[in-house]
């Protein structure tokens, strides 16, 4: 018997790494925040897969946690970061 | 039996906006259609894939988290989609820009 579950988790995997390959190679900042974007909503995805195919239900938090955290990344990126400049704060 | 069998058709056509989403953001030329990819195809992929859960699931209470979960991460990225274009027009970043 496939695990199918374990299969949709490993595919989204890959998507992660292809967004991860994003984040090192891209040139701008910003593609690299976008990037980092994908990479916390396909994380979401994989632990709430992964919640349903161990019945453990602290997963689900942990998924909530995960979106929430990838959401004030980007909001401290953008508060903090000026884009167009190299390796400079704004402050 | 159906219902399973749903829940793995919905799983399945969120993976393949997944895929699709995270291609768009790697081959699309500007910040602007990227952040048009990453927002909608990925939440729409993420979106079916907890649909199919929440069909898989057991009970009524954990489907419910699973579509308030699905909300929140919506919302977020929503509001996040709008900073990000804010900045980058504000910085004043080309249409046609290639990185």
């Amino acid at each position: 018997m496939i695990e199918y579950y374990q299969v949709f988790a490993t595919i989204l995997l890959f998507v992660v790494v292809l967004g991860l390959i994003k984040v090192f190679n891209g040139k701008e900042k910003i593609v690299q925040l976008l990037a980092l974007q994908l990479l916390g909503t396909s994380t979401v995805a994989i632990i709430l897969l992964l919640a349903q195919k161990l019945q453990l239900e602290g997963l689900r938090d942990l998924a909530l946690i995960m979106g929430l955290l990838a959401c004030i990344i980007a909001i401290a990126f953008v508060h903090y970061v000026n884009f167009n400049s190299e390796n400079t704060l704004k402050k | 039996m159906i219902i399973n069998t749903l829940g793995w058709i919905l799983i399945t056509v969120g993976l393949v906006f997944f895929i699709s989403g995270t291609i768009a953001l790697i081959r699309f030329p500007d910040i602007y259609s990227r952040l048009h990819a990453l927002t909608k195809a990925d939440n729409l992929g993420l979106g079916f894939v907890i649909f199919g859960l929440a069909l898989h699931s057991d009970s009524i209470l954990v489907s419910i988290k699973l579509l308030l979960i699905w909300f929140l991460i919506m919302l977020a990225s929503a509001s996040i989609s709008h900073l990000i274009s804010l900045n980058a027009l504000k910085n004043k970043m080309n249409l046609d820009e290639e990185s």
